[in-house]
């Protein structure tokens, strides 16, 4: 059957390639070290997690990947390519999209408008032509509108389509930024706290949607997020970060039982002061 | 196609109406949906193609005659086309409600001995697989098939006993190439007198009870009602309410199916409104609840808006108040009125009906429970010709509705076309109709309770003619009492009354075996403390403000306006409130005085106030109470007071003698 053909086969996430690798990256503000010589790999259609406590390095890890952040040594290997900085503009380009801890959304527009220019890079006719809303260009934005359309219909936003985003709650918000960087058809999409703020309800949906979009469209997803319960959940391969340092690196059940986790977590007394 | 097509279509089964469907009117849209944000619509013609893929493959998958299809999902027209494609290959579709939970579905699943399931998403076949395991366990005999429509989420799913409705269908127009004669063979061999549906009503004591209606009950009844009230095949409706319940299936399947109208799906539930504002549709039902959302929603949006639109709407709605029910009804109105109101209809209703998404409705219905008469007249005023009608699934429907030109707030109109009624002895309403049930599944015991041998069905209710033939109905026929002169003692009926005054939260009145008729009445803290804002009553507490002597006057002011409504109607002058006292308290279920869905539990509150209710009857005007009250915290305490006891106006005789006020 022709429907079968079309969806990728079941997904073998034990024989999946690394589809970007960091390796002995370190960053630096000033004298502060956010990133300590980490190295890490992320395979393709898993769902990796980066967590740590709070000030550990996550947000610049993500930032470094998209190249918000330029580390100061390492490199990043991305779909067989080795640079020792990623490029905003050629991030995007190549597939990596993401949504932020503080929502960036443009408050006073609608959520199909939001969602839509998630659909800009994909856009082939200029300023001109759009603007003219004519012929080619109008052909080609009844396409992206359609892509779109399947996104709300599987965020289940239908009913918000031509709200102002600023009048939403928060938790929809999120949903609207996650469909934004869905529009743009990733193959890596970097979640930083999808769930930061949210209430139980809103946190299972999010789960839902977050498994949905790697099962269904086997895109990879890496994400970042304090509530331990989740990610241990949803994770396929979790790396722990504390003052910038890789701390741990493996399975949600490897990591649980990690002595260094639960330490960093849980915080240790120190021998000076046993000693004391 | 042209104008108004009023060809009905013809046959004594759904399969059998559709292909003439296909045949009258083969291009016009049968059903639409919106998917993706864009209305997608299917012709007669379509929908027949579809249905017949439907039919081959679940006759190719094993479903047979006389076998049951579970349906669960949303309104969406491949489960609209399930249930004729079912009944195509002489199977039984049993919708059943999409936001059960599966202990519930359990019991239906079982006793209805559903063989295929048909299902809408994910959601659902969770729900299945659950219930399936429990059957396991239980050794009983469980589904062999789920038919699921969306695909979302479903890629792990291996279980061999699942399927999408995208292979069934496919599955099925192979199924129909090699045996072209099929699927026409098969419908021909349905008739009217065959179970057309099975429907479980959500029994409030004890478990459902599965009505079965045939092809005649559903499709008779269809039809006389459709004519009735001129629908036709230009005719637009949304479908919204859930496929388990008996309405949607003579709505949305009945009367289209006879007269070829449309029927519509909203996209999903939280986005129904705005469905219904963009297909305007000129046939609407909807309880009473929906109609007093939109309208409260209506008047918040007001209160925001500028001083002069509110000025504006406060005129024409006063002036719409007053004449509006009698232009829609075609009574006479003065010429100055007629204008008045032409020039709200563009500056005022109009645009507030177009927002709404009403302005094309011809016909609208309301039912299942009364409806207050401010809400009902607020879009009756407007221009809708908003109707009420009694029935239940039982009896496929239909069993009263208002006539055009004859609505009254209090009924529920003059018996349908075929339907007779009789008010029994007890007075209890009975009748006897095309629409008639068949029988409860596996439930003869309950079907011999309210089905005589010769068709009457006894409804529970209770109610009586009044002047002009219209039926009254008052409340549950076991709950209906007798005052000591024989008069009629309806509570529930009294209590509504009361309670459409928006400074009434709650009512209790006693009179059953007594001489007349009492109240506790509770006020609305929230209507009344603004009410009392405005003149300057200052209260610190509820129990302060329900003792305030200016909120008795007030309340014994719109006790009077019950009573004198009361008075109009020969059955009901007797059972006017003569005394009443506002409790201390809100009757509270904490407290054991409500039921979790806030019912008044009228026998505890009996005793519970034992006390009150002596003096209510002994004349005096003031009562001592102590009640034990139970804080929100769990801790137990007392409170005492001591409740003034007031006597409301009552008029002595009915409307046509001079009105008397007693003491």
């Amino acid at each position: 059957m022709t429907a079968v053909a079309d969806t990728p086969a079941p997904l073998d996430k034990a024989l999946a390639k690394p589809i970007l690798e960091v390796k002995e990256v370190s960053l630096t503000f000033g004298g502060v070290t956010a990133l300590d010589n980490v190295s890490f790999d992320i395979h393709e259609h898993e769902i990796r997690a980066i967590i740590g406590p709070n000030g550990a390095g996550k947000s610049s890890m993500l930032n470094v990947i998209n190249g918000f952040y330029q580390p100061q040594s390492g490199s990043i290997t991305y779909k067989g390519v080795t640079r020792s900085r990623m490029r905003p503009y050629v991030s995007a380009a190549q597939g990596i999209a993401r949504t932020f801890q503080n929502i960036a959304l443009f408050r006073g527009m609608t959520t199909l408008d939001n969602i839509m220019t998630g659909r800009l890079l994909k856009m082939r006719r200029g300023l001109l032509w759009q603007a003219l809303h004519w012929g080619p260009a109008r052909t080609e934005e009844l396409e992206h509108r359609e892509f779109v359309e399947h996104v709300i219909d599987f965020l289940e936003i239908q009913a918000i389509r031509k709200t102002p985003v600023g009048t939403l709650p928060y938790g929809l918000q999120k949903r609207v930024e996650l469909g934004r960087a869905l529009a743009a058809e990733p193959d890596l999409l970097l979640l930083d706290e999808p769930m930061a703020g949210m209430n139980v309800e809103e946190k299972e949906d999010m789960c839902r949607f977050i498994l949905d979009v790697n099962e269904e469209f086997g895109t990879t997803i890496a994400l970042i997020e304090h509530d331990m319960r989740v990610v241990m959940d949803i994770s396929d391969h979790v790396a722990v970060l504390d003052y910038g340092r890789k701390i741990a690196d493996g399975t949600p059940d490897e990591v649980r039982n990690n002595q260094d986790v639960i330490d960093a977590y849980l915080g240790v007394v120190h021998d000076t002061d046993k000693a004391g | 196609m042209s104008g108004r097509g009023t060809t009905l279509a013809e046959g004594d089964s759904f399969p059998k109406l559709l292909i003439s469907n296909a045949a009258l009117r083969g291009a016009r849209p049968a059903m639409r949906e919106k998917e993706f944000g864009i209305w997608q619509s299917w012709t007669w013609a379509e929908a027949l193609d579809e249905v017949r893929a439907l039919a081959c493959g679940l006759a190719a998958a094993g479903l047979k005659r006389g076998d049951k299809l579970a349906i669960i999902g949303d309104n969406r027209p491949q489960l609209y086309w399930s249930m004729v494609a079912a009944q195509a290959i002489g199977a039984v579709p049993v919708p059943m409600y999409q936001d059960s939970i599966a202990k519930e579905l359990a019991f239906v699943l079982t006793h209805a001995e559903a063989r295929f399931a048909m299902v809408e998403d994910q959601e659902q076949v969770d729900k299945l697989l659950e219930i399936r395991e429990i059957q396991e366990k239980a050794g009983e005999s469980s589904f062999e098939k789920i038919i699921y429509k969306d695909q979302r989420g479903m890629r792990n799913y291996g279980e061999s006993f699942m399927e999408s409705l995208a292979d069934l269908q496919a599955a099925g127009r192979a199924y129909d190439a090699e045996h072209p004669e099929f699927f026409d063979a098969e419908v021909a061999k349905g008739n009217g007198s065959d179970l057309a549906i099975m429907l479980y009503t959500s029994g409030t004591t004890g478990n459902p009870k599965g009505v079965m209606l045939s092809n005649d009950n559903i499709i008779i009844t269809a039809r006389n009602t459709a004519e009735l009230d001129g629908l036709c095949d230009s005719d637009e409706t949304v479908a919204y309410l859930p496929m388990a319940w008996v309405g949607d299936n003579v709505f949305s399947l009945g009367q289209s199916y006879t007269t070829g109208f449309c029927v519509s799906c909203p996209e999903s539930t939280a986005t129904v409104m705005f469905d219904i504002r963009e297909i305007g549709p000129t046939f609407f039902f909807a309880p009473p609840r929906i109609f007093e959302n939109i309208l409260t929603q209506v008047m918040i949006r007001m209160e925001d808006a500028s001083y002069i639109k509110r000025w504006m709407f406060k005129f024409f709605m006063d002036l719409a108040r007053r004449v509006g029910p009698s232009i829609l009804d075609g009574r006479p109105v003065s010429a100055l009125d007629r204008a008045g109101y032409a020039l709200g209809r563009v500056l005022i209703y109009g645009p507030l009906m177009n927002t709404l998404g009403f302005s094309r409705i011809r016909l609208a219905y309301t039912a299942g429970e009364a409806i207050g008469p401010d809400i009902f007249d607020f879009y009756r005023s407007l221009g809708m010709n908003l109707k009420q009608l009694y029935g239940m699934t039982e009896g496929a429907v239909f069993v009263t509705a208002q006539p055009d030109g004859e609505v009254k707030t209090d009924t529920v109109g003059k018996p349908s076309p075929g339907v007779d009624i009789k008010i029994d002895e007890s007075g209890e309403v009975i009748f006897r109709s095309p629409g008639v049930f068949l029988e409860y599944y596996k439930n003869p015991q309950a079907t011999a309770g309210v089905k005589t041998a010769d068709g009457w069905y006894h409804t529970g209710d209770a109610g009586f003619f009044d002047a002009d033939g219209h039926l009254k109905i008052i409340d549950r026929a076991k709950d209906v009492g007798k005052l000591n002169d024989g008069t009629l003692f309806a509570p529930k009926y009294l209590e509504n009354k009361l309670k459409f005054f928006p400074h009434i939260s709650e009512a209790v009145v006693f009179g059953d075996q007594r001489d007349e008729a009492v109240a506790f009445i509770n006020i609305d803290l929230e209507a009344v403390g603004s009410w009392a804002e405005r003149l300057g009553i200052t209260y610190g507490s509820y129990r302060e403000l329900a003792a305030e002597p200016r909120v008795y006057d007030l309340i014994k002011g719109e006790i009077a306006e019950v009573n004198r409504d009361l008075a109009k109607d020969a059955h009901l002058v007797g059972s006017q409130i003569h005394r009443f006292l506002i409790l201390h308290k809100e009757l509270d279920a904490d407290d054991g005085e409500l039921t979790r869905t806030r019912k008044v539990r009228r026998s505890f509150v009996a005793e519970k106030y034992e006390s009150l209710v002596v003096a209510l009857y002994s004349g005096a005007d003031h009562a001592e109470i102590e009640t034990e009250v139970t804080y929100e915290d769990g801790r137990k305490g007392t409170m005492k007071a001591d409740l003034a006891i007031a006597s409301a106006a009552t008029v002595t005789a009915p409307a046509t003698a001079p009105m008397k006020l007693a003491s």
